[in-house]
């Protein structure tokens, strides 16, 4: 029988695909023009690792998922009514700031303190997921500071697969150099997974999944504590747009090596 | 039969489209569902002990996603939030002045009858118009918006939707549509709704990952999916339309949001309407938002009888007008969306109400086509039926079709929304006899309280050889039209080309192609696992059509001409307008309701909340 696990899934929310993103100065450091005013959804790549710790639980019956978002509330609201019909989750909801300019360090703080009062929360049992890469953080600073903070020394980046064998070790897929991977294994929980991609088809909406989740994740988003992430210390020298405008054409079934020459090309330009 | 593993669930409401109507209603209703002390005001009939259990499934990706220029009088939408802060929600202001503009033509491409031409030459002469605009001294009563609001109905809903769901009464579900009403046996009552099917190919068929549709039962049905829903529609053609309604008046409305130049001298709350150009049946409006914000587009009515009537194109020759253009020269593109109108007003009117179900919105003729106004009229209607259904429920009655008939469309009947309707009713019937008639239909009826009106009946669509027929010569016509065919492509383009438009200076910062629009501007998006939305129901018909109007019309390019002139149909490039739909010319013998397009739920869209 698999021991059931404790997953705490770190995620928050990135502005919608092909959005235009305006870098501008704030009073507080860049921000990004009408950021408030852009559609969100929840990062693809912290995405990635919920749709992967909700499989996981369904194979290790008693384990239970929680996605720690730190962004805000209202904003977290509403990404949550499309999130929430993807996977059974529990939300540990921090109402701060999402930015893509916001301190790694002071994030993973932020986010370490707010595991660490969710209740009943087992350490022995612990995984915590998130994203390798973010759509808006970059570099996996912000897992890899947030699990040092939580005393948990077994760290992978770039997971793509998680097997939980038979003895209850984790054998994990990690991406390396040259399109390789590598495989290693855990003896045990807890440790950190900062996933990739992985194999998982993205799951379909399921309103009944939705339903169920709302019935906690609404009390959370009520009871959101502020989460502020200080940026004393964290300065930027320039923050610039590509130099390249957008060209686009509509071309279908292009060979992907045509697409890459084209691409580099382009970059080229620049 | 049912596929193994469809799921179901009951519900109090289920409320199918999350626009003005819906918010109007939601907002209204959810008021009433919680005491003062925090307890349910309302059990629920379906679940007791529970809250009533309330549901908005919305078909686009997000709550904000759809599209509708808004410059309202707002009388409904404050009614209902009294305390509405305009400054809390972006891009909103205060209407600060109105004007309505003539505008000349400055290129010679349009097509002015000789009357027109008359009318534009007296004002040249005698030097009556700015920048090729003729400012009208006058605004009409009807058409003005004073102490109104101009919006981003995007960021409205956004903001009325977090305040819903911040409130925990409702539920509002994006990213889900609805395939279709569930009716009984006896075609007579609405049961509640099924969900679209997931893990579908472009057909329908099931793929690894398939998830059927769920179904939904609700002892009420709130039908808000505007115009083009399928629910509605599906409705339409169970239960008929009331004798001497009709749906036939159609417009398809695109709109630019723009930042303006960083020395724009116009003021948030400015408001211009204008008729004129690019053609004298397109109608016109510019609207300015706080922080240099605008919002500029256009409107191409069904009456318009051209068969290359694109949209796109002519918004283009539209934001070059000098009147505008010296407001919009630097300016640069942040959203586009298109979305078609139901023109036919009260006219097009629906059954309210039946067993099962209710009708709010634009769907239920609720737009106002005299002043030009649609939001503020389908929120009322809303929040119309939400005190219906409140009273019924707290008093311990049913929702059905007598009950709702005897409160919700009472209530309609007596309110300013039926009062100003059937003042529009006829308004724009003169349309089809021509743009003068029309304008003096307009106004008649205007100012004679709809006592008065210039009749007209929509006249069948010319062919292309017939509306070229005097600028092309028709082997030539041929030709372009054969080499649009054999690429692929739609024809107006080349055909505006040829007849003296001129070509559009792209600028890459407002002035985008057509495919720059759809993603720097709508960021248009199509989630997989979802079946093809639109659909040719006899494919034959289409081998034999030569307007193709569908894809000339088609806001996205999404439809272009396939093998034999079958339109092919791209679901990654729809914005769910629906004007395809409307825009077919090939009515069903069984059916002339219906046409040649089968237009279903589906996922994906604009990923704009700005428009």
């Amino acid at each position: 029988m698999t021991t059931p696990f404790q997953i705490v899934v770190c995620g928050s929310i990135v502005p919608d695909p092909l959005q235009t993103l305006e870098p501008i100065a704030g009073p507080a450091g860049p921000a990004l023009k009408n950021e408030m005013m852009l559609p969100a959804i929840l990062d693809p790549w912290a995405g990635h690792a919920l749709f992967e710790a909700a499989n996981l639980a369904r194979a290790a019956a008693g384990t239970k998922v929680w996605l720690a978002a730190l962004g805000p509330k209202a904003k977290l609201q509403q990404v949550m009514m499309t999130v929430a019909q993807k996977a059974p989750f529990e939300l540990l909801a921090l109402d701060g700031p999402s930015s893509g300019f916001a301190d790694s360090f002071e994030t993973a703080a932020a986010l370490a303190a707010g595991i660490e009062t969710i209740p009943g929360l087992d350490r022995a049992r612990l995984l915590l997921f998130g994203g390798w890469e973010s759509a808006s953080r970059g570099a996996g600073a912000t897992l890899q500071m947030t699990g040092e903070r939580l005393g948990i020394t077994e760290q992978f980046q770039g997971v793509d697969r998680l097997t939980v064998r038979g003895d209850g070790s984790l054998e994990i897929l990690e991406r390396i150099e040259a399109g390789r991977h590598q495989v290693s294994v855990c003896s045990a929980p807890p440790a950190v997974l900062g996933w990739a991609t992985g194999y998982l088809p993205d799951p379909r909406s399921n309103p009944q999944v939705g339903m169920a989740n709302m019935r906690t994740i609404m009390p959370a988003l009520q009871r959101a504590k502020a989460a502020p992430v200080p940026s004393a210390g964290l300065s930027f020298v320039s923050v610039s747009l590509p130099k390249q405008q957008r060209e686009t054409r509509i071309v279908k079934n292009m060979p992907p090596e045509e697409i890459a020459r084209e691409i580099a090309a382009w970059i080229a330009e620049d | 039969m049912n596929p193994p593993g469809r799921q179901s669930m009951n519900a109090d409401i289920v409320c199918v489209g999350f626009g003005p109507a819906s918010a109007g209603f939601l907002s209204t209703l959810s008021q009433h569902l919680v005491r003062p002390d925090g307890m349910p005001a309302i059990d629920s009939p379906s679940a007791p002990g529970l809250p009533l259990q309330v549901l908005c499934y919305e078909r686009a990706d997000d709550i904000g996603f759809g599209v509708s220029g808004l410059v309202t009088r707002a009388r409904g939408i404050r009614a209902t939030l009294p305390n509405l802060d305009p400054s809390r929600i972006p891009m909103a202001a205060p209407v600060t002045q109105e004007r309505l503009v003539y505008l000349l033509d400055p290129i010679g491409a349009s097509r002015r009858s000789p009357l027109v031409k008359l009318g534009d030459a007296a004002l040249r002469a005698l030097r009556l118009h700015r920048q090729y605009g003729v400012e009208l001294p006058y605004v009409p009563p009807f058409l003005h918006k004073t102490g109104g609001l101009v919006m981003s109905l995007g960021q409205f809903l956004q903001f009325v939707g977090a305040e819903l769901m911040g409130s925990g009464t409702v539920q509002i579900w994006p990213g889900v549509p609805v395939a279709g009403a569930l009716i009984d046996d006896d075609g007579e009552r609405v049961l509640g709704i099924r969900l679209a099917d997931q893990g579908v190919d472009r057909d329908g068929r099931p793929e690894a990952n398939f998830l059927p549709g769920m179904d939904i039962h609700a002892p009420l049905t709130v039908v808000a999916d505007g115009p083009v829903g399928a629910v509605g529609r599906q409705l339409d053609a169970q239960f008929g339309l009331p004798p001497d309604h009709h749906q036939h008046e159609w417009a398809l409305g695109m709109k630019f949001v723009v930042d303006l130049p960083a020395d724009t001298p116009l003021e948030p709350g400015t408001v211009y309407h204008t008729f004129g150009y690019p053609e004298p049946e397109i109608f016109g409006f510019f609207y300015v938002h706080p922080d240099r914000v605008a919002t500029v587009g256009i409107f191409v009515p069904s009456w318009f009888r051209s068969p290359m009537r694109t949209v796109y194109r002519y918004l283009q020759h539209y934001l070059l007008h000098p009147y505008l253009w010296r407001y919009l020269r630097g300016a640069k593109l942040r959203s586009w969306g298109a979305k078609s109108l139901q023109e036919s007003g009260r006219r097009g009117e629906p059954l309210l109400v039946g067993e099962g179900y209710a009708r709010i919105g634009e769907g239920s003729g609720s737009t106002n086509v005299l002043t030009g106004s649609g939001v503020d009229e389908a929120w009322t209607t809303g929040s119309q039926l939400a005190e219906a259904v409140v009273e019924l429920l707290q008093a311990g009655q049913s929702l059905s079709r007598e009950n709702l008939q005897r409160t919700y469309v009472a209530r309609r009947r007596a309110s300013w929304v039926e009062e100003e309707g059937r003042i529009a009713e006829k308004a724009r019937d003169g349309f089809h006899r021509g743009i003068v008639p029309g304008l003096l239909g307009m106004a008649l009826a205007g100012f004679t309280k709809g006592r008065h009106w210039i009749k007209g009946e929509p006249r069948l669509m010319p062919d292309p050889a017939q509306y070229y027929r005097r600028r092309i010569p028709a082997p030539e016509l041929d030709r372009i039209l054969d080499d649009c065919l054999a690429r692929g492509v739609s024809s107006h383009d080349a055909l505006m080309d040829r007849s003296g438009w001129p070509a559009i200076p792209y600028d890459r910062q407002l002035l985008v192609t057509h495919q720059d629009a759809l993603l720097l501007g709508g960021k248009v998006q199509a989630p997989p696992g979802f079946a093809d939305h639109v659909r040719f129901v006899y494919p034959d018909f289409c081998e034999r059509c030569v307007t193709r109007l569908c894809v000339e019309m088609c806001s996205g390019q999404a439809l272009v001409p396939g093998p034999g002139g079958i339109p092919v149909f791209d679901r990654e490039k729809c914005v769910h307008c629906g004007a395809c739909l409307w825009n077919c010319t090939a009515p069903l013998e069984d059916d002339p309701l219906r046409s040649n397009v089968s237009f279903r739920a589906g996922a994906g869209g604009l990923h704009s909340t700005e428009n």
